[in-house]
């Protein structure tokens, strides 16, 4: 299907992948409410909200892992339907979990082609792989690995996380989702992983960051996208806004002009006009 | 995961990256071995080491007894089957899982062979095929409760070990045995190859071994990769020439006690079967896809099951690998005894064979372990027992060595398991 989607928001081009009025429930949980969302190539849009405010879920409708209730969903200007993670993986969309799924007895070269290995005539063509991801470690800027047939258990926590970021990339991927990419990690090594991040969208992907880190989130981000109690309160330039108010829109869901009117603001949460902190009650939606 | 895997589309142009890696010299080899050893990744260093000083002590001990071609053809035909059954356990081993089953398998495998063979007069190779494919459909029945219903496998396995002993007393009924004498079976673990033929298959084996080496190593240098130097190829062909041909040499020999009546020389013939087995199932895990996902899954079953690895498959076809394996195994021992009666495969066989992968250096906690493994472990298991028996050591006694081996093995795991752990490795 050919049907163009809803113009953009911004200014910035076509919307790689951009979702429009999507609904999740769980049973009497309503998750997601009418969300819209987009991602642009050759950019970092972070995803940020409170606990519970659904972006786990969300990511999850777009990897795949179960299909929206409602809503469109286009990829690249068409409409597709995407309700496995084969067709999530089809369209070029992979996503890197928080726990990374590595397989620690194996060697980085083992774990990047883990499931998709290279055969010649049945056999493992080890010297292709190898050839293969030394070109992709090289081609994001990693030098910190010593060796590429170094059993990942051996790797620090940043290493990890670039080992599993560069098997999102390693197949013509176009979107690389990455769900907290530094939550565990020292400073260094978020350093590293933030450039990283900043070279997938320079190499022309559509990067989307979930981060509880705003420090993260200005640092790398182009757009912020701004999850609150399962509605988009804003999907800004990150350039536009202040810290304050992307605070004020994580925790009650608008800031001065910006963010959600304040009826639906009300309807969703009572008390978030006289509780500045933010409800942290909502349903852990993931 | 992109439907159609393009590989060149994501990838930067090769060109500026690429740089000749310097080759690896004997030098390199050994530091980076020496490393790895200190770090904690011993491999099969103490197997190794193990044969080595049993076999000094046996030697030392009982030098005319022990040392002789006969006892050394001897020691090769007792372990055969032990060695056969733990290399198909490593498949299962890797998973993480256990087969408690696998000797009663051989045992339940070989029965059916010996009634096709003996009380149905088939010929050999049906007879031999029927032992296989009882041994694979119990392998897919476990490993179908275990992978589908997800019942621990120790628990499948132990009801398969309980329940195939009944099974095995059924077959043989009244009687207590069923003889096996078709010559050709008999000579699978009993009889010797002509020497001419020993040599032929030293040297076959030797040309290949350097075959293989040396084109890894062109194709790795081809790519731009680390590749070992010339000189490395030739010290590991040589250093395996030289261990394998002395073992040749000394199995050619006369050994027969009177040679006037009956000379016996050559290699066994059961060698034949270990290396062509070693060879194939080291493929299988080491080249393969098959053989990365058995790993894999051991490893994290999770991570495989998100890479889009069928992990119920994996499981499954080990299961079918091992009881297979022990089927073979089964053979192997109707062979050795001239007949299967209801204690074969039975008492200690499965625990020797558990005990040899460990000892060789396989986990039992998964994703660690390799087919030479089985080979190295039942080796130093069946010198023990030997040696033992040759001191006119009393069973108790010989119980309790194997133990204490065993243990010894279990801690060498462990402590390099911690050492890796505090080094970084698994």
């Amino acid at each position: 299907m050919t049907v163009p989607i809803v113009e953009p928001a911004h200014d910035d081009g076509k919307a790689l992948l951009s979702l429009r009025g999507v609904n999740k429930s769980f049973g009497a949980v309503h998750v997601l409410q009418d969300v819209d969302f987009d991602t642009y190539a050759g950019q970092v849009t972070a995803l940020v909200g409170d606990n519970g405010a659904g972006k786990s879920t969300l990511i999850k409708g777009i990897a795949g892992i179960y299909g929206f209730d409602s809503g469109r969903y286009a990829f690249d200007g068409d409409e597709v339907t995407v309700t496995n993670p084969k067709q999530a993986n089809a369209l070029g969309i992979e996503v890197v979990y928080q726990d990374l799924a590595l397989c620690d007895n194996l060697d980085i070269v083992h774990n990047l082609f883990l499931g998709r290995e290279i055969t010649k005539a049945g056999r493992l063509d080890e010297a292709t792989m190898e050839r293969r991801a030394k070109e992709t470690l090289a081609g994001l800027s990693v030098r910190t690995v010593k060796s590429i047939r170094q059993q990942v258990a051996s790797l620090s926590g940043g290493q990890r996380q670039t080992v599993a970021i560069a098997r999102s990339v390693l197949w013509n991927s176009k979107v690389v989702i990455l769900d907290e990419p530094t939550a565990a990690l020292g400073v260094a090594q978020t350093e590293q992983v933030l450039k990283l991040v900043r070279r997938l969208a320079d190499k022309g992907l559509a990067v989307v960051l979930i981060s509880h880190n705003l420090n993260d989130v200005f640092e790398v981000a182009d757009h912020i996208s701004v999850l609150y109690l399962g509605r988009m309160a804003a999907q800004v330039r990150s350039a536009d806004v202040t810290r304050n108010q992307v605070v004020e829109l994580i925790t009650s869901g608008r800031s001065g002009d910006l963010g959600l009117s304040p009826a639906a603001s009300l309807a969703t949460s009572p008390d978030a006009t006289t509780d500045p902190t933010g409800p942290l009650s909502a349903v852990e939606a993931s | 995961m992109t439907a159609v895997a393009t590989p060149s589309a994501s990838t930067p142009p090769p060109t500026s990256q690429m740089v000749v890696e310097p080759q690896l010299g004997v030098g390199d080899s050994v530091r980076s071995y020496v490393e790895r050893v200190r770090g904690g990744d011993v491999g099969s260093l103490p197997a190794v080491l193990g044969l080595v000083v049993l076999a000094g002590v046996f030697a030392a001990l009982r030098p005319s007894q022990f040392t002789n071609a006969f006892n050394f053809a001897n020691l090769i035909n007792q372990s055969a089957a032990v060695i056969v059954i733990a290399m198909g356990l490593i498949f299962v081993l890797l998973l993480g899982e256990i087969d408690l089953s696998a000797g009663f398998t051989a045992g339940t495998s070989g029965a059916v062979m010996a009634i096709v063979l003996t009380r149905q007069g088939q010929p050999w190779p049906l007879a031999v095929l029927a032992g296989l494919v009882t041994g694979a459909f119990i392998g897919f029945c476990i490993g179908l409760l275990v992978a589908r219903l997800g019942i621990p496998s120790f628990v499948v396995t132990l009801a398969a070990f309980l329940g195939l002993q009944g099974v095995l007393l059924q077959l043989i009924g009244e009687g207590g045995t069923i003889a096996v004498r078709d010559d050709t079976l008999l000579r699978l673990n009993n009889g010797t190859l002509p020497v001419g033929v020993g040599w032929t298959l030293f040297v076959l084996v030797m040309l290949a071994y350097a075959a293989v080496s040396l084109r890894r190593a062109q194709t790795r240098k081809a790519g731009g990769l680390h590749a070992d130097s010339i000189a490395v190829v030739g010290a590991k062909v040589a250093v395996l020439a030289v261990l394998l041909g002395l073992a040749t040499a000394y199995l050619s020999e006369e050994r027969s006690r009177n040679p006037l009546v009956s000379s016996i020389k050559g290699l066994p013939v059961v060698v034949v079967l270990l290396i062509a087995l070693l060879v194939a199932l080291n493929f299988v895990l080491g080249r393969t896809s098959f053989g990365r996902h058995v790993y894999a899954v051991g490893g994290n079953a999770e991570a495989a099951r998100r890479a889009g690895i069928n992990v119920q498959r994996i499981r499954l076809a080990c299961f079918i690998i091992c009881s297979t394996m022990a089927a073979i195994a089964g053979l192997l021992l109707a062979s050795r005894n001239n007949s299967i009666s209801p204690t074969t495969g039975g008492a200690e066989t499965l625990l020797y064979a558990v005990g040899a992968a460990v000892i060789g250096g396989t986990s039992l906690f998964g994703g660690k372990g390799k087919m030479m493994d089985a080979v190295l472990g039942g080796l130093v298991i069946a010198v023990i027992i030997n040696g033992m028996g040759l001191l006119n050591q009393p069973s108790s006694v010989v119980f309790m060595v194997t133990g204490v081996v065993l243990l010894v093995a279990a801690s060498v795991d462990a402590l390099s398991r911690k050492r890796a752990a505090s080094t970084g490795r698994v």
